[in-house]
């Protein structure tokens, strides 16, 4: 019970950290691609008014993304931003299930792995082949 | 509108739906979607998108505090997840077919209701005996109270608790919420879970519910750069900001006067979605 406990503990340590710092990192990514986007299409009129749907995977959203980077593209980094945004809470998911499978508590190990597995399933479902 | 006069007010008008979301409780997206369709006249989608977003920044930047003062159950919040995220991905597929219009509608009922619930008042309950399916998947726990001294509680009604967090899941993948109304309803009214408990529960799960959801809007062209920027960092720096005021002031007063001010803003966006404005 005691080891239990520590674990416990250190887990709590552990996610408290990650969950703030990676806030931090995604904000401050987020926000050097927004002087660049600015600076570059600062003047431009804006154009959200009406929506257009796109059809594109994960993966080829990543793919624009590197490649969107290396041409300092203000919206690609801004997106980084947001994708270290999604990764702090599947980070979170990813440190408690090795957390409970270190302390040997299988059950949550199962209970955690339905919801990483749920997420997957909702980015194969997002994109429509 | 230019980008950067739009970057500007979205900029404020963030901090300042992050600052009311946050000493009314409701969460900050709540604000977001009103504020970008029928101030900015940005598409409902659109607004959707950031709004996930930013209730994912806010989500993980206050639950970091909460996680490591060990009021949160990780556990529960783990477990209830199961529900949420399916509930969210439902949400998001209903959301991607249904017409703007009638997102509005059901938004503008969604914030009559978490605003009339968030003048409910709080009472403090701690139930001593789990049921047994509770007990069986260690849901039950403690946290310290104001000198530290841990306070243990125990659960129950696990499968009332669990649909009505699908039900909110799916609320906030439908609409790009948090749904913290809901989702304090499932553990507070129906398991019994000491109320600063489950707040704190509810907003560690945001995080994973909101990305169930954004994976999918995402890949729609939901989530636009543009957008998300300025309301990702003013709903952040908006509810630190109010989390800080709170510490200092009796939230009574303020409670009143936020849920009257969201009130004008569900029939507001009732009216412009039959109207058929957004």
């Amino acid at each position: 019970m005691q080891k239990n406990n520590f674990t416990d503990k250190t887990l709590q340590t552990i996610i408290g950290t990650l969950l703030r710092y990676g806030v931090w990192l995604a904000l401050g990514t987020g926000a050097a691609g927004g002087v660049v986007y600015l600076l570059k299409h600062g003047g431009e009129p804006m154009h959200y008014a009406s929506f257009t749907e796109a059809d594109k995977s994960i993966g080829q959203l990543l793919k624009e993304m590197v490649t969107g980077i290396k041409s300092h593209s203000g919206t690609s980094i801004i997106f980084l931003g947001i994708i270290l945004l999604f990764l702090t809470p599947a980070l979170r998911l990813l440190f408690s299930f090795i957390a409970f499978l270190v302390e040997k508590d299988y059950l949550y190990v199962l209970i955690t792995f339905i919801v990483m597995m749920i997420i997957g399933i909702s980015i194969s479902l997002g994109y429509s082949h | 509108m230019t980008v950067l006069t739009f970057t500007l007010i979205m900029l404020l008008g963030a901090f300042m739906a992050g600052l009311i979301g946050s000493l009314s409780g409701l969460g900050g997206g709540i604000i977001i979607i009103p504020l970008l369709t029928i101030g900015m006249g940005v598409d409902i989608h659109y607004a959707i998108g950031a709004a996930l977003v930013s209730v994912i920044a806010t989500s993980s930047g206050s639950a970091a505090a909460y996680v490591r003062e060990g009021i949160t159950n990780m556990r529960l919040g783990i477990f209830l997840e199961i529900a949420t995220t399916t509930g969210a991905v439902c949400g998001a597929l209903i959301s991607t077919i249904a017409p703007g219009s009638l997102i509005a509608v059901l938004f503008g009922l969604t914030l009559i209701f978490s605003s009339i619930n968030s003048l409910r008042k709080k009472e403090e309950h701690v139930l001593e005996q789990s049921s047994p399916l509770a007990r069986k998947l260690k849901l039950d726990g403690s946290y310290p109270d104001r000198n530290g001294r841990p306070i243990s509680y125990g659960t129950k009604n696990v499968l009332g608790g669990f649909g009505m967090m699908g039900i909110a899941g799916m609320m906030s993948g439908l609409l790009g919420i948090g749904s913290g109304a809901f989702k304090v309803i499932a553990m507070d009214n129906i398991m019994r879970i000491p109320f600063k408990v489950s707040t704190t529960t509810s907003n560690f799960m945001m995080g994973v519910t909101a990305i169930a959801s954004t994976v999918i809007y995402l890949q729609k062209g939901y989530v636009q750069p543009g957008i998300c920027m300025p309301t990702m960092i003013g709903v952040l720096f908006g509810s630190m900001t109010g989390s800080r005021i709170l510490i200092r002031s009796n939230p009574a007063k303020l409670r009143l006067f936020f849920a009257i001010l969201i009130l004008l803003l569900a029939f507001n966006m009732i009216y412009n979605g039959i109207a058929g404005k957004i």
